[in-house]
This record gives structure tokens, sequence and C-alpha cells, in this order.
């Protein structure tokens, strides 16, 4: 079997490098069928790819470790579920998982263009060819998932513990195709470029893909989140880590383009800043591979070991990107002159811009913030590195006025806004800022946390902002058709998805900052040091250490906690965090020893709340254990897992009955499931906008487009 | 004002914001990071109060509890110099003897004080693919 992934390889790059060639001759020659050819190699790589995709998932499922990333990376006694996703958890299977995703998007992006565009398409084509073959070239020259293990283990090494959490199995596959979703785009700008053709037919073209690439990616980035939550033992949900970094700058550029592209369609501007964010968001998406894949930057999900080899691939594609992003943009500066010049700074349009602003500043300090350990190396010598403290402190303001321009894009009116209609579409939102403003101060202690109580208020206006939006259409169908309300609502949300859909995105994300800014500013997190029957207080809480835990299990061992919570006397019940250890197989460890000296994780004991959450691991001392242990593996080191496994239950029973304090972490933290539902409502949004509109609606759309797409040559 | 009069405002209006976001983040991010060193370094030579970031591996048996404080000293990835760390905060999950760690600590007296909550681990256990050679 490894031979017949080896080969799908070869052939996949064979056949894109044939796809390249036929595509870019044919838009030379004028030849139709060269193109033809060209899109079809594209289909042939898909295929190949997923031939080569489905050799190696098989070899995962049935622990075949003759393959060298199974025996790494599975074992027989990984679930089944697992078996599937850790092909995501080696270097190779991400790859490989990579190019099939870029493959997919791509066949389906040119099957959808390919009557339309015909300048443009060839070039894309071979865009989007040229990154599959470079995915090719990794794996076949860097990181070969075909590679044979000889001789062939008895039992492999098996997931990483931390990834076996259903979040950690989705996580990736979300990132990833929010990231070669955005190759899609790119490729499209680059033809568009190459072509000559920079109207708005091969922006429409796309902007279903960017939205889609905008949609995964948030996904991706919320899902890492919540895993962080609930699986890292920590307590946060975002750190700066650069690979977080890594995948919010491409989705910041993202944001950004989907607002500033709407100018382009509604009044011919911003030609050449819309390009350059398309390129911007295809290079940094590479780039977020690039950082996740090449431990370049020092990041607890150095999960994967360094090849430089693949650095220097990656950092090639990178510069050959952006200077062919840079040499193209610039040699058809000409053609990217706008139609129309800002009417008013008082003007939806205004406010894009500076939301744009906002969001490229966002980007640029990301960027320099997680490159900065490369910058000083450069500039002093040393590596030094910046903290999130340093990251707050930017981003943090630059949040709080983005909150408010999302209050102010869906109310202010395009071209130039009077004074009459001014008053007319702010006095409610506006109103309901104040109204927060009152309540939080008379009522709560918010005052002390200027910043907090600032994206609070901006909260309140967007929502009764998107709340009026909302209501106004839905009033004005009723006028027309006498429906009853909800069904009004309904009807002129789907009528208008994509801007309806935006909407909501925009109530959602205030949402998800009400949460972070309470969390962050209203939390109380500490450590305490407990013996069974001592209690912690924080927060208005007690919690008892009730009693030790132990938990064996087919592949860890479980040490925890049961917690008794009570808060004003009331029982709240209990909560059971509990710390996992895994075996590790270094052989110069015992195998009792291996056992606890391997990976451990953390499961969290979570009382989640509309209101608060009380979050709690434990760090279970193993210390008193240590002589046992070690005697343990003197004794029984070389009897059979039988009996080894009676002396780990053994020592997990002595842990019980003896148990020495152990270290907890507590925090009680304010509104964080507002950040979880803010996401959901926001990426409900991001479905609607997604959505295929309604037949009648299409028809005018396309009508519109196709007159705009007459105009065009006019003005040029 | 005539529109390309007004365009020119805008853009050196725009243009000195931009220019004065990157100086200060140049600026903070210069005085605000912490330089990255080694435990022989830091034991040959560190200015008290001067935040590092400190990378190196902990010392096999040297980590003790007192309280809620961590004790433990971290050495050279290879090499025996180490140096003692006091630290508060979280402990990331794959903390051990013998994993490679990130720190960010002050000196003060003889010992280093770690940031609350900046211990990160790295893990190059089994779990990074080491028998490929890549790790």
């Amino acid at each position: 079997m490894i031979v017949v992934g080896r080969a799908c390889l070869i052939l996949a790059l064979a056949a894109a490098l044939y796809g390249i060639g036929a595509s870019l001759y044919g838009a030379r020659a004028h030849r139709q069928t060269w193109i033809e050819s060209g899109r079809r190699a594209m289909y042939a790589v898909f295929a190949i790819v997923a031939v080569a995709f489905a050799v190696l998932e098989s070899a995962f499922l049935r622990s075949d470790f003759s393959f060298d990333v199974v025996a790494s990376h599975s074992s027989t006694t990984t679930p089944d579920f697992y078996k599937v996703t850790a092909i995501w958890s080696s270097q190779e299977g991400s790859l490989l998982l990579w190019i099939l995703l870029l493959t997919a998007f791509s066949s389906l992006a040119l099957r959808l263009s390919h009557n339309r565009l015909r300048e443009v398409t060839p070039y894309a084509q071979a865009v989007l060819l040229g990154f599959a073959a470079f995915f090719a070239v990794l794996l076949l020259g860097f990181a070969n998932p075909f590679q044979p293990r000889s001789p062939v283990p008895a039992e492999g090494t098996g997931l990483n513990p931390l990834l076996r959490h259903p979040m950690m199995a989705i996580h990736p596959v979300m990132l990833y195709s929010g990231y070669t979703l955005a190759a899609v785009p790119f490729a499209f700008a680059i033809g568009a470029l190459v072509a000559r053709r920079l109207g708005a037919d091969w922006i429409a073209a796309i902007r279903r893909f960017s939205l889609a690439a905008w949609l995964c990616l948030g996904i991706g980035i919320l899902l890492g989140a919540r895993w962080s939550y609930v699986e890292l033992g920590w307590g946060g949900y975002w750190g700066w880590d650069p690979v977080e970094n890594a995948s919010l700058m491409p989705w910041l550029t993202g944001t950004a383009f989907l607002h500033s592209i709407m100018i382009q369609e509604k009044r011919g501007m911003l030609k050449v800043w819309n390009v350059s964010l398309v390129l911007a968001t295809g290079t940094l998406a590479v780039l977020g591979t690039f950082l996740v894949r090449s431990g370049v930057l020092d990041s607890i999900h150095a999960f994967v070991g360094e090849g430089n080899g693949i650095a220097w691939m990656f950092t090639g594609l990178i510069a050959v990107m952006v200077a062919g992003s840079i040499a193209l943009v610039y040699s058809r500066r000409s053609s990217l002159r706008s139609d129309h010049g800002l009417d008013s700074l008082w003007s939806r349009e205004a406010v894009f811009l500076l939301n744009n602003l906002v969001l490229v500043a966002l980007c640029f300090v990301v960027f320099w913030g997680t490159f900065f350990p490369l910058i000083s190396e450069a500039l002093t010598g040393t590596k030094a590195s910046v903290g999130p403290p340093w990251f707050s402190r930017y981003t943090v303001p630059l949040a709080i006025v983005l909150v408010l321009l999302a209050g102010i894009g869906p109310v202010i009116a395009w071209r130039r806004a009077t004074p009459a209609n001014l008053r007319r579409n702010f006095a409610a939102p506006v109103g309901a800022g104040l109204v927060a403003l009152i309540a939080l101060l008379v009522l709560s202690d918010a005052a002390r946390k200027p910043l907090a109580l600032a994206m609070f208020c901006f909260a309140a206006f967007v929502l009764a902002a998107v709340g009026q939006e909302l209501f106004r259409g839905a009033r004005a169908r009723r006028a027309m058709t006498r429906e009853s309300p909800p069904s009004a609502v309904v009807a002129v949300v789907r009528r208008n998805r994509r801007r309806y859909g935006g909407y909501l995105v925009h109530a959602g994300v205030a949402v998800l900052f009400v949460g972070v800014a309470a969390s962050s500013a209203f939390q109380h997190a500490r450590d305490f040091r407990l013996s069974p029957g001592q209690t912690a207080r924080i927060g208005g809480y007690a919690i008892t250490y009730v009693k030790p835990t132990a938990k064996l299990a087919s592949e860890k061992v479980s040490l925890g906690a049961v917690l008794r919570v009570r808060k004003g006397g009331r029982d709240l019940g209990t909560l059971r965090p509990t710390r996992g250890y895994y075996p590790t197989l270094e052989p110069d460890k015992g195998p009792v020893a291996g056992i606890f000296d391997g990976q451990a994780t953390s499961e969290v004991g979570l009382r989640a709340g509309l209101r608060r959450d009380l979050w709690t691991a434990i760090e279970p001392d193993i210390g008193p254990l240590q002589q046992f242990i070690s005697e343990a593996d003197r004794r029984f080191g070389n009897s059979g897992p039988d009996v080894q496994g009676v002396v780990v239950a053994a020592l997990a029973q002595r842990y019980v009955q003896h148990p020495p304090p152990a270290m907890f972490r507590i925090i009680d933290s304010p509104l964080v499931t507002w950040i979880w539902i803010g996401s959901f409502i926001a990426f409900g949004g991001g479905l609607i906008a997604l959505w295929p509109a309604p037949a009648v609606a299409r028809r005018r759309a396309t009508a519109a487009a196709r007159t705009g797409a007459a105009r065009e040559p006019a003005r040029a | 004002m005539d529109p390309a009069r007004k365009r020119r405002i805008r853009l050196v209006v725009a243009l000195s914001a931009a220019l004065l976001l990157a100086g200060a983040l140049a600026y903070t991010s210069f005085s605000a990071s912490s330089e990255a060193r080694s435990p022989s370094q830091l034991a040959r030579n560190a200015t008290p109060g001067q935040s590092y970031q400190l990378t190196g591996k902990v010392v096999a048996g040297s980590i003790r509890h007192e309280g809620s404080t961590l004790l433990f000293r971290v050495r050279d990835r290879s090499g025996t110099a180490s140096v003692p760390i006091r630290y508060t905060g979280v402990v990331p999950d794959p903390f051990r003897e013998g994993r490679e760690v990130i720190v960010t600590v002050r000196k003060r007296g003889g010992v280093f004080v770690g940031e609350k909550d900046s211990l990160v681990t790295k893990c190059p256990s089994k779990f990074t693919d080491k028998q490929s050679g890549k790790a």
C-alpha cells in the first residue's frame, strides 16, 4: 500500500505540472481546449490525492505500523474515532489533508466559474495548481506520509493525549479549510490582475469562497479557544500564542475584505485596496500553515518536530507570493483606479474604510508581536519576545473601536448622511448604549474597569442597531404583505441573506466581546493547595476538597478530586476535576514510572452558567508516590502487563487512601458562556449570508451584475 | 476646499496615524520584551530587575512545592549549569523533570522569580516524531 500512496503523490505532482502548462498555454494561445484540459487536470489531482488520503486513512484504521506515520501517531488501543483524526496530528498527514482540501475547493471553484470569467480563470487555475504542485513536492521530498518503518513495531506510540478531544479532532480541519479556501480568492485575484479584468465580476465569483474561508477560520479559532479552556488546564481561551495569531491574521484581513468589497461592488472604489487585501489574506493563510508546521517560533503547538527543508520551502513560496503580488498590483495600477471619490466622511463608505484600517492595524499589531522574536534577533542579535500584556495594550482599544463601528456601519447612510437621517437612525441605538451605561453604573461595579464598561455600552449600541434594522425591514414588509411579525422577519432575512446574515454576525460579535471583556476584566483566578476537608474561598464560593479519586482506564490513570461547591450557604453540587496520566514508551523509564512521567492532561471540573463559570483544575502531587513507583519498577519491571496493571491499581489505591495535598486552580469568571453563544450567533449569521439566495433574488442579482459588467469596458 | 487637496490632507493624516502606530509598536515592543537567555548565561551575568526569557530543561529531582509556590532549577539544554527558579501561577500539563520549559524571570537575590503564569512547557517527548529524525 505504501507504493500505491507514493505513486499517487508522484502522479498528482505530474498532473498538477501538466495542468499549469496547459492552462498557461491555453490562455496565451487562446485555445479553449487546453484551458479545459488544465481544469480537468485539477479534478484529476483531487481524485488522485483523495486516493492517497484514503490509503493513509485505511492504514491508520487498520493500525498498519509498517507506515512510519501510523506507528508514531497511532496505536491499536487508540479509539477508532481518534485513529481517523490521528492522521492530522502528524506533519505528513496534515500536509496531505491540506492538499486534499485545497484541490477539493479548487475543483469546486473552477467548476462553478468555468463558463464565466474566461480570461481570468486560466491563470487562477494555474495558480491553484501551483499550490497543489508545491504541496506535492513538500510531501514527496520533505514529509512523506508513505515512509516505511522497519522493523515493523508491534505497537504504535499513540495519539498525543492532549489531542484526544472532539474539538481537537475538528479544529485542524476547520482551520485548514479556512486556509485552503483563502487560496481560491488569492488565485482569482492574481488571474484578474494578469488578465487585467479588474471590474466587479471576479469579486462576485469569489465572494462566497472568501466568506466560507472567513467562516471556517472563525469556527476553527473558536474551537481552539474552547479546547484550550476545557483541556489545557490553565483556564484561558486565548494566549497570543504564535499559532493562534497565525490563524487570526488572515481572519482579520479577510474580515476587512468582506466589508471593503461591498464598496467596490456598490461604488467602484478601493480596487487597489481590495485586491491587496485578498492577496494579503492568501499569503497570510500560507504563512499560518507555515507557522504551525515549521516550529520557527516557540509555541505550545510544537506538536510537530521541525523540518528545516520545509521552512526553506515555505519561505520561498511566501517570498514568491509577496513579490509577485506587489509586482502585479504595481504594474496594473492604472487599471485599478477608482470610479468615484469619497463623498463625505459621514457615510457608510467612510465607516467601512475606518473599519478596514482598524482591522489591518490589528493584523499588523498581531504580526509584529508574533514575529518580534525574529525581528529583534535580526536587529539586536538576541531573541526577545513580547507577552500577552503587550498585545492587550493595542488590541483592546482597537477591538473596542471595532465593536463601535460594527454598530455604526449597518445604520449609517451610503454616500452622505444628512443630520436628519443621522438622527433617525442613531436615536434608538445611542439611547440603548446610554441606558446600558446608566444601568451598569448604578447596578454594578463595572465603573472600576472603564474599558470593559465601554465595551458593554458599545455592544448594547450594536445590538440595538441590528435590532432596529431587523424591525424596520420587517415593518416595511408587513405594510405590504400583512404577514405576522415572525414570518415577516424570516421573509426579510431570507430575501436579503447577505445583508441580514451580516447584521447577525455583528450582533454575535458584540455578544462575544461582552463575554471576552467581562471574563478578562472581572475574573478571579487563584491557586490553592488543599488537603481533603479543607475549603478554598473565591468570589463568594466556598469550595471544599471532599475526597481524592482514582480511576484506571485502558490507556490512562486518572487521579482527581471531588469538590463540593457552596455559595451563601446554598449547596451547588460537586465538581470532579481530574488529571489523566498516559504512559510513555521512553525505554529508560520503567513501565510504572513511564505512566506517571508520560504525558498528562487535565479534565477540568466546570460549572458553566449564563452568569458565571466556576472552573476548577487539579494537579495531584505524586511526589509521595515516587518511592513506591521506583520500587514497583524494581520488583515488577519485567513482569507481564497483567501484574503491572495490578501494581498500578495498588498505587492508585494508595493515593486515595493517603492523599497528599493537591494543587487546585480555581477560576470564577463571569459571562464566559456568552463567548460561545456569541460565536454561535455569528456563525449562524455567516451561514445565512453564505446560503444561496432564492431563485428570484438571484436572477435579479445576476442581471444587475451583467449590466455592471457591460458598463465596465465603457469606463475603461 | 478643492477635492484634490482634501484627499491629500486625508492621505497625510492616515499616513501619519500609521507611522505613529508603527513607531509606538516598535518602541513598546523593545521596552516590554524580555530577552531570551540560557541558564548558563543568566548564571554568569544577569541584571537584577531586568526580565529575561529563560529557556532550558527542568533539572531532575529539583521540583519542590512551598505552599502555592513552585521551586525548581532549570539547566542548559546540553550542559549542567543551572539556576534556581521560584514560580507561582499556572503550571502547564506537560511540566515534568527533564522537560524543556520557557519562563519569564527576574533576578531577585540569588534566585530568579518567575513572572506569574509565564511558564510554558515544550513537549519533546515520545509524541513528537523522534523516530523519523525531525524532532
